[in-house]
């Protein structure tokens, strides 16, 4: 499950790479976690984005959860609250492309594309062609 | 947004992002088994209530509830109001008491914008859940939001509006509203239930019901309101019935995906004939499933982003 924004296309591409290497279909879905958040009463008012369970939900299965960058592990513990009030899954796992460090919870993935070790101030952009016309990671 | 106390004023952009909030609120809590989220706990919502309401007091009570706010009542008759206290002590004991956000339906216009002058320094939000004859924004936009569900989308739509307007807030929020989210809005009532000042708002204007019929997306009715009516407005509830009532004839009259709004409580036989208020082309039950969901994100909006200056 893609945790969006960038997290659910990211997910849809990992479903089709499975299918195609090994023909299992496995299915995806998007899961929001603005509700969940904890920093909510630190910014201006966030949007929703769209959840929508894989069919047949997500009891008793193994579920992915995937996103871009991970960084204080904050959007996780989101996801992971968020993942309780939808069923109960057998086990969940984390999927990040890009690792960056600097985590404030006992939080870790179980797949990372690249380990980035990035100072605090530098900032982790993930393009993604479906939103930005490019695939990219770029440090500033 | 700090307060949310009339919809004149509020630009597409916002109304639009309440909606689609609203919207996505609306498909996070389909099919769910606990439908309980946790965005606003912590947070104190009282709801003052100085007019009789089912769905607005219950709809906001729920709205609070399932974002895990908590939600107290209190209303003029079981409260200290009985014993002569007046709104703006009222208001400051709410506050002082440690209330986020007051939601407050008051007989008198004006009576939110006054409250939230009050409540600056305590920096407790204010909703308007109707005031007077004045407006009841949330009423508007659950009704935009059922709209767009329904036809959807708002923009460009024919939207008649029938009944009291004279006396209606929900008529001038959803003016205001409707304008902004680009609709055509014309108002159809007899000329003694209209306004002075009608010819400023952003509106066509009609006396004739079946002349409107045929090129109307929707058309929303209101009740007659008997409790803020001292005078002969028309000269039987039969001939306002035969005038303005909307039957299955005119039902009829209408295009096949025209769809009835009415905000309740409906006044049966009256403004709307039986039949036309059960038929699947009436989005009323809709509408006040749309309101929960709708408050919620006006919740959201008003509570769960940093302190603001107001």
């Amino acid at each position: 499950m893609g945790i969006p924004s960038r997290g659910a296309p990211l997910a849809r591409r990992l479903a089709l790479k499975i299918a195609e290497f090994s023909g299992v279909e496995v299915p995806t879905g998007t899961l929001d976690v603005t509700l969940y958040r904890d920093d909510l009463r630190r910014g201006p008012t966030r949007p929703l984005e769209t959840t929508s369970l894989p069919e047949g939900g997500i009891d008793d299965r193994l579920v992915v959860l995937v996103d871009d960058v991970l960084f204080s592990g904050r959007t996780i513990r989101a996801a992971l609250d968020a993942l309780r009030d939808h069923g109960r899954p057998r086990a969940v796992q984390l999927a990040v492309l890009v690792d960056r460090g600097h985590r404030e919870l006992p939080i870790r993935a179980d797949y990372v594309g690249k380990n980035v070790p990035t100072s605090r101030s530098e900032d982790v952009a993930v393009l993604l062609d479906e939103f930005d016309g490019r695939d990219g990671v770029v440090l500033k | 947004m700090k307060h949310l106390l009339s919809t004149e004023g509020l630009d597409r952009a916002t109304a639009t992002s309440i909606l689609d909030t609203a919207d996505n609120l609306k498909r996070a809590l389909l099919g769910r088994e606990v439908r309980k989220l946790p965005t606003l706990r912590g947070r104190t919502v009282i709801t003052l209530f100085y007019e009789n309401s089912t769905r607005t007091r219950v709809s906001f009570e729920i709205a609070g509830k399932w974002m895990s706010a908590d939600v107290i009542n209190v209303s003029a008759g079981g409260s200290s109001v009985s014993k002569g206290e007046s709104l703006r002590d009222t208001a400051l004991t709410l506050a002082a008491a440690g209330a986020d956000c007051v939601i407050v339906r008051h007989p008198a216009s004006g009576a939110a914008h006054r409250l939230a002058g009050w409540l600056a320094e305590a920096g407790t939000s204010v909703v308007n859940a109707g005031d007077g004859m004045h407006e009841h924004p949330t009423q508007a936009l659950l009704d935009a939001a059922t709209l767009r569900e329904r036809l959807g989308s708002v923009e460009g739509r024919r939207i008649a509006i029938v009944g009291d307007v004279l006396h209606s807030r929900v008529v001038r929020s959803n003016v205001h509203l409707l304008a902004a989210l680009g609709a055509d809005v014309v108002l159809v009532a007899p000329p003694t239930l209209l306004p002075v000042g009608v010819a400023n708002w952003p509106v066509t204007v009609s006396h004739e019901l079946d002349a409107e019929l045929p090129s109307l997306d929707a058309v929303m009715l209101l009740r007659v309101q008997a409790e803020r009516m001292h005078g002969g407005f028309f000269p039987s509830a039969r001939e306002y019935s035969i005038a303005y009532g909307l039957n299955e004839n005119r039902l009829r009259l209408m295009p096949e995906h025209a769809v009835v709004l009415h905000p309740g409580p409906m006044l049966r036989g009256m403004e709307i004939a039986s039949a036309v208020a059960d038929s699947p082309r009436a989005a009323i039950t809709d509408q006040v499933r749309n309101g929960v969901h709708l408050r919620m994100a006006v919740l959201y909006h008003l509570l769960a982003h940093e302190e603001e200056t107001s």
